[in-house]
């Protein structure tokens, strides 16, 4: 029996579709057996991001109104083994899927996938109450800005009135140069406000834009910044104990020995 | 820290936490303007029967205030309310 993960944000543009790019790959390069899920009715995107758009024959819409059995609307992606793709429908209305009806699906794709990683539109309305419904968890992206934090708190507030209790956060976009300047929150920061859990934090690294470009997430180029960082929150899901890396460290003398021996980032 | 920075503004970050803090215990406690502004009528009411009040400069907010002995703080109703003349009580 596997799990439904929700990744969610409320405020839009924070890299909800990238996290869950990256953590479905980086899942399904650890061995697991993963479905991703695009919530996202009207605005698809998540198959352009994996670079799966144009193998698309059925989506999401399809599955849930019964003109094609859920195998059939399945990408497989070719590069990855056991990961697929569940892509959004474009032309249709969000209000066509029902909560019920997301519950099913998630209860029968988890009897087959180790992991199934449903990306949520942004907002909190219905397509935000269809992506939730069959999570077992969820996690929470943001980014260390005033209106992402404050969107994230109500997200927060919504999971938990609906039962999906201690959601993760992952501070996506984080630039340490701000961060030392004192003109970017810091991890404690946004821990402090929010009270909840650090699922990870993704440093601001152009690697994510190019390999957006190419359609090839982050987290298969384990040399880059995100890419790693994206590698230790695919653990910390499957349960393995990698401390936070710390990123406020201020104290000039030993930042430059790291940056000398290139650790801590 | 140089002698300088006793003369900057504080860093953005600090600024941003500060706003956000605020908000938050607005957002949470789901309290609109609106129930704040029926809040202080209602406030008003009831001290006018005691005591003349200046309606005009009175002030409700809610805001953060440590608690003593410990680092968390907590979410306090503040209400700033000038007294025109204490009203004796006939019963």
């Amino acid at each position: 029996m596997g799990e439904v993960i929700v990744i969610t944000s409320g405020k839009g543009g924070v890299g909800k579709t990238t996290n869950s790019a990256n953590i479905g790959t980086g899942l399904a390069l650890a061995g697991k057996s993963v479905v991703l899920i695009d919530a996202d009715i009207g605005l698809r995107n998540l198959d352009v991001v994996m670079g799966l758009e144009n193998r698309i024959v059925y989506d999401l819409v399809d599955v849930v109104e019964g003109n094609c059995r859920y195998k059939q609307a399945l990408i497989k992606d070719k590069r990855y083994p056991n990961l697929c793709l569940l892509p959004a429908a474009q032309t249709k209305d969000k209000d066509v899927v029902s909560p019920e009806q997301m519950q099913k699906l998630c209860e029968m794709l988890k009897e087959e996938f180790d992991y199934v990683i449903i990306d949520c539109p942004a907002g909190i309305e219905q397509g935000f109450r269809n992506a939730i419904a069959g999570a077992d968890r969820a996690i929470v992206v943001t980014t260390p800005e005033v209106s992402a934090v404050r969107d994230a708190d109500r997200i927060i507030g919504l999971l938990e009135a609906n039962e999906l209790n201690n959601p993760m956060l992952i501070l996506n976009r984080l630039r340490l140069d701000m961060v030392k300047r004192g003109d970017m929150m810091t991890i404690d920061d946004v821990k402090e406000i929010l009270a909840i859990d650090i699922l990870g934090v993704v440093p601001d690294d152009e690697v994510v834009v190019i390999s957006t470009n190419r359609g090839e997430p982050a987290v298969t180029n384990l040399n880059s910044r995100a890419g790693q960082a994206f590698y230790n929150i695919v653990h910390r899901i499957m349960g393995e104990n990698i401390p936070i890396a710390n990123f406020d460290d201020n104290n000039k003398f030993i930042s430059k020995i790291k940056k000398m021996f290139r650790i801590g980032a | 820290m140089n002698l300088f920075d006793f003369f900057r503004k504080p860093p953005s970050k600090d600024v941003a936490k500060d706003r956000l803090k605020l908000v938050l215990i607005h957002d949470r406690a789901n309290c609109s303007t609106e129930i704040l502004e029926m809040l202080k009528n209602d406030i008003i009411q009831v001290i006018s029967k005691y005591v003349d009040i200046d309606n005009e400069q009175l002030d409700i907010q809610i805001s953060q205030s440590p608690t003593p002995g410990s680092k968390e703080s907590v979410s306090t109703l503040c209400a700033n309310i000038p007294i025109k003349n204490i009203r004796k009580v006939t019963s």
